[in-house]
């Protein structure tokens, strides 16, 4: 009997504890996913200004200009859409664009030696480099949290239990942020 | 090891170091009540007999209190909680830092990389300051990741590019992860404390020796002679090697509590560079970073010993880094930099061939 009651008492203790972890991990898995969001929305307002302020120097790559507007509004519209699929394939696409702005941009000598499109510049890279930190920790935190979730003997019944797995940020098969950056150096 | 058991096993550290440091005070103290004021813990509950018939103890053993004792612990409670609440600005002073600016184009970079770093481990961003010295070094300090502090040299600001200055920050970062920071500058603080204390004591019993000893025996006189001449009739070899042992003690303090610092921070470093790797996903960049540290020799002057074992390469010049042998394990408060480059090689050499 007192045998009985101390192994349910571990057992409703073993639950609790889980729980509450389990709890712990997706609460930070949803703030690791805001601060993505957070750094996307920094980057959207940080690209007109770049673009303005390179624009005059850069009148022979019209082009690779009009490709980052284009991106920048598809990647708004479905971050307004909260589409996680779409989101993911246009914020690639504005990655690829941005890379290829940055790549060309080491051509002109003139825009390396503008102050203000200096600071921008590294404004850019801090915020790709927070882009990516931010995305790195999310997969990190979801990869522990659902590996907490998969693992014996919690696996049966962490369902019951109201837990799903977290979806990884990863980018889609045919995404153009897998391709490698070409830059023509060709003048 | 991985990083909750070396959170854990620091937290231990810490609270070890603390206790020894208390602890040593209260030797210290004990000594000096024992040596200086004459005091015996057992003479005092000597009952004597009292004018009314009644047994007591003596009156004038009952003034007898361990000042010297009681002043010892309050001195180093004291001290360690400063180390502790106060370790971290001390440790900045001692170091002239200053905040980092956004005026400033390279330290606007090292901001948004300390700030990058804070997002790569989920930690909350910590201050960014700049020690005005034209070597090569880095540090990390404060108690806990909510207020922590990286600093770093203006040399490394200038000859690091944007990528190396990523993976020493990253390697910071895993020092304030692992808590090695509240360890590290703990022991910083108190080192310094017995630093200064042992040489205060050293200076008082050069200049003070020949008066106590007349001080002492009129204290004997006045309070119970009875005591004070039977201890000093009775044991006197056995007072005379715990003397010895005493001086020893409080000689040998500072070298015991350096080797202490350079032992626990050793093994930190392998683990650090591992976890900025691990943030950055970059080891490389650390890699040439380190190489580009070691090949400035010059010694860092804005950091003295003190902190020498918080940097994130020695500061005295890598002289002694460079050894291996038993003088080196001794001495050095860092691994060699040749098996740092080495492990984070074979760290860049494993991600790049998952299946090797």
């Amino acid at each position: 009997m007192t045998i009985l009651a101390i192994v349910l008492l571990a057992l409703a203790a073993y639950l609790v504890f889980t729980f509450n972890g389990l709890v712990k991990l997706r609460n930070q898995v949803a703030n690791a996913f805001r601060q993505i969001d957070v750094q996307l929305k920094r980057r959207h307002d940080l690209i007109p200004n770049l673009v303005e302020s390179v624009k005059g120097e850069m009148k022979f790559e019209k082009e690779t200009l009009e490709r980052v507007i284009q991106a920048r509004a598809a990647a708004v519209s479905a971050g307004q859409g909260g589409n996680t699929g779409d989101i993911l394939a246009k914020e690639g696409m504005l990655t690829q664009a941005l890379g290829r702005l940055m790549a060309i941009s080491e051509n002109y000598p003139n825009l390396k030696a503008n102050e203000s499109v200096k600071k921008l510049m590294e404004e850019l890279t801090h915020t790709e480099n927070q882009i990516s930190f931010a995305r790195q920790f999310y997969n990190d935190v979801v990869t522990k949290f659902n590996t907490d979730q998969q693992v014996f003997p919690t696996n049966l019944f962490a369902a019951m239990l109201g837990f799903t797995p977290s979806a990884l940020w990863e980018l889609p098969a045919d995404s153009p942020e897998r391709e490698n950056v070409k830059v023509n150096l060709a003048v | 090891m991985n990083i909750y058991e070396q959170q854990a096993s620091n937290r231990r550290t810490t609270v070890f170091i603390m206790a020894v440091f208390v602890g040593f005070f209260l030797v210290i103290g004990l000594g000096f009540d024992y040596f200086y004021l004459n005091f015996t813990p057992a003479a005092s509950a000597a009952p004597v007999l009292g004018a009314d018939g009644y047994y007591e103890a003596s009156r004038g053993q009952a003034q007898n209190i361990p000042f010297g004792t009681i002043i010892a612990l309050l001195v180093g409670l004291g001290l360690t909680a400063n180390g502790f609440f106060n370790g971290a600005r001390m440790v900045l002073r001692s170091t002239m830092a200053r905040r980092a600016i956004t005026a400033n184009e390279k330290e606007q970079i090292f901001l948004n990389v300390v700030r990058e770093m804070a997002t790569a481990s989920g930690l909350p961003e910590p201050a960014a300051y700049i020690i005005p010295d034209p070597d090569l070094n880095a540090f990390a300090t404060g108690t806990s990741p909510a207020n922590s502090v990286i600093a770093v040299t203006e040399g490394l600001l200038a000859s690091l590019n944007r990528e190396e200055l990523q993976g020493v920050v990253a390697h910071e970062m895993g020092h304030i992860r692992n808590y090695d920071i509240r360890l590290m500058t703990v022991s910083a603080a108190l080192m310094g404390a017995i630093a200064l204390l042992s040489d205060f004591a050293g200076r008082s019993m050069r200049y003070g020796g020949r008066s106590s000893s007349y001080g002492g025996s009129s204290y004997g006189g006045s309070s119970g002679s009875s005591g004070s001449s039977s201890r000093r009739g009775g044991g006197g070899g056995a007072a005379l090697i715990m003397f010895v042992v005493w001086i020893v003690l409080v000689i040998l303090a500072p070298l015991i509590s350096r080797m202490l610092a350079m032992a626990i921070s050793r093994q930190r470093e392998y683990l650090a560079d591992a976890t900025g790797a691990e943030l950055t996903r970059n080891p490389k960049a650390l890699i040439s970073a380190l190489e580009k540290i070691r090949s400035a020799v010059m010694p860092t002057n804005a950091i003295n010993n003190g902190v020498a074992h918080m940097c994130i390469a020695d500061p005295r010049g890598s002289l002694i880094e460079e050894k291996l042998g038993f003088t080196a394990d001794l001495l050095a408060t860092h691994p060699p930099m040749e098996k740092r480059i080495l492990a984070l090689k074979v760290m860049s050499y494993q991600a790049a061939n998952p299946q090797a």
